[in-house]
């Protein structure tokens, strides 16, 4: 069977749904990092695969090193982050930093 | 073609499997190394669609940069000599029934949905081309990117300073 754009789509759809799993039931907040990073993998693969059977060219790509770039940008923001709130909780579960809910 | 099929299902099988043992593993470390799978199974995709200067970067940016930085954080935040560094899931079977909806839904639409598939040119390298749009249509884009990566830097680093 000729690999098509449902193939790809098809992987980037479980990618989806396994990140997404990963951001709701982890309480880790360095895991839920890493079902971001499987979403924003999955668009990636959407992007690109649609830049080759769509006919756009390259355009499609450009906007895939975008995305790279902001998920490099938010992984260290987020890092950073984490790494605060351990300093100060002695933690890094997500629902353990609920000062602001009383 | 047959070499393409095959590596396509093996890059496939991969990607979704590494996934599968980063959201199911019970230790964050082991989480971290299969991720390391997930985005080379992914660069090998990006590979087989034309895409090679997106294989490389993938490579260069996630796997260099992004992982090591996720299992420094690892490391930093949790005391793995005394204390464990398992992680507790909490609401499984609602998040397993949606997530599985979700992916559902979506492969349904994909596979239903008439795409306008062009025929597409083959073998053509795409360095000098993204280095060309990259200077000339998206020149505004690429400008912002810099500024939103030092901006990053420099917050992330203010952040993550022990204020105490």
């Amino acid at each position: 069977m000729e690999i098509g754009l449902h193939h790809f789509l098809t992987v980037g759809a479980i990618l989806f749904g396994l990140g997404l799993f990963a951001m709701i039931t982890r309480r880790n907040a360095i895991l839920v990092l890493m079902g971001i990073e499987l979403i924003l993998n999955s668009a990636n693969i959407n992007l690109v695969a649609f830049s080759k059977f769509g006919g756009l060219g390259v355009d499609g790509q450009m906007i895939t090193i975008f995305v790279i770039i902001l998920a490099v940008a938010e992984a260290a923001v987020a890092l950073g982050i984490v790494l605060n709130l351990y300093n100060n909780f002695e933690t890094v579960d997500v629902d353990e930093a609920n000062l602001m809910k009383d | 073609m047959i070499y393409y099929t095959i590596l396509f299902y093996v890059f496939a099988v991969l990607a979704v499997a590494t996934a599968f043992y980063v959201v199911f593993a019970k230790n964050v470390i082991h989480s971290a190394f299969a991720l390391f799978g997930t985005l080379f199974a992914v660069a090998g995709l990006f590979v087989l669609l034309n895409a090679d200067f997106i294989a490389i970067t993938q490579i260069m940016v996630y796997v260099g940069g992004i992982l090591v930085l996720m299992i420094f954080g690892v490391m930093l935040t949790t005391k793995i000599a005394d204390i464990d560094i398992h992680t507790k899931n909490l609401n499984r079977i609602p998040a397993i029934l949606f997530s599985t909806g979700i992916t559902v839904i979506l492969i349904f639409i994909l596979f239903t949905t008439k795409w306008n598939i062009k025929p597409q040119v083959q073998n053509q390298e795409t360095v000098s081309q993204i280095g060309k749009l990259m200077l000339t249509t998206y020149l505004l884009p690429f400008e912002i990117a810099s500024i939103v990566l030092l901006v990053a830097l420099v917050g992330s680093a203010m952040y993550a300073r022990k204020t105490k």
